[in-house]
């Protein structure tokens, strides 16, 4: 049976990513469309929220997954400091531009939805400064990465990074449950059914979730192989300087 | 087109925000992926044909 570490080799890694993302490509956006379709024009308004309940749809799944990528990211950096396999790293470094996104998503529509609900854009309420915080830390990430020439350097450095992260990656997923202040309501979906919204709600915002998970997926083993080719193309024009520099100073 | 009554602005805003940002980013990274992509085939090709 082939193991999961079989795509610790670059070429088999790119091999099989090429067979998966034209279908990945196609259910993502087949489920993205069919849940904002339906959540926006085909579900009534909520009676406390009225037609703001819409932006539920893309709230919550990029809230989601603005947590989410970042966890990928912590597991991928840990097989890196762990295994030293370089496509770990890689996929660590290419979720984080999508992780900055649907975090930036979050953060745009809980603004859009917190000022006619709350009547502000913002308030320093636990979740939503966990959040804000998470967003920096998305961004010195990627500021790392691009700040060290190593790249084994700088996978072990933004690997730390991650580590430390994840901390408010958590909190920002369970501060409404230990810290009884903020705005911010309860989880929309929970395994208790009584705590979910209405199954009017409940079923396309389902849609939406699977649409914006295929999606990252999808981005992400495309963005890591462009990462595993931009660090093959900097192997070559170091070895072509080397060359280079070696055959100078021989005629000299 | 569903009546937002008042919410019409916010709604609307949190849809153009989203697709806006999620067309940037498949959009930005499917030609950063073109891009690496032809370029290495030319490196590579350079590289075969030095030995």
């Amino acid at each position: 049976m082939a193991s999961f570490w079989q795509f610790a080799n670059p070429r088999r890694f790119i091999a099989a990513t090429d067979r998966v993302l034209p279908w990945l490509w196609g259910a993502g956006a087949l489920c993205l469309a069919v849940g904002l379709v339906w959540g926006f024009f085909f579900t009534p308004d909520d009676v406390r929220q009225g037609a703001t309940v819409k932006i539920i749809f893309l709230h919550v799944p990029s809230a989601l997954m603005a947590i989410n990528a970042w966890m990928m990211m912590l597991v991928a950096s840990l097989i890196w400091v762990v295994r030293r396999h370089h496509v770990s790293a890689l996929a660590a470094r290419a979720a984080a531009p999508v992780g900055v996104v649907m975090t930036l998503i979050a953060l745009a529509t809980g603004a859009l939805w917190g000022q006619p609900m709350w009547g502000t854009w913002w308030v320093w309420d636990p979740r939503l400064t966990s959040f804000l915080i998470l967003f920096l830390f998305y961004l010195g990430y990627i500021a790392l990465w691009e700040a060290i020439e190593d790249d084994d350097t700088a996978a072990d450095l933004t690997a730390i990074l991650c580590l430390v992260g994840s901390v408010f990656a958590v909190l920002s997923r369970y501060a409404v449950l230990f810290w009884n202040q903020g705005l911010h309501q309860g989880a929309s979906l929970s395994l208790d059914t009584q705590e979910n919204v209405h199954d009017a709600f409940y079923h396309p915002l389902l849609f939406c979730i699977a649409g914006f998970v295929v999606l990252f997926v999808a981005l992400v083993l495309l963005r890591t192989q462009t990462e595993i080719r931009a660090r093959r193309i900097r192997s070559l024009q170091a070895r072509q300087r080397a060359g280079d520099t070696a055959r100078e100073g021989g005629a000299a | 087109m569903p009546d937002l009554g008042s919410y019409a602005v916010a709604v609307l805003s949190s849809y153009a925000v989203t697709l806006a940002l999620l067309a940037v980013l498949v959009w930005t990274s499917v030609r950063r992926f073109r891009r690496v992509r032809a370029e290495l085939e030319m490196l590579e090709g350079t590289a075969t044909r030095d030995g």
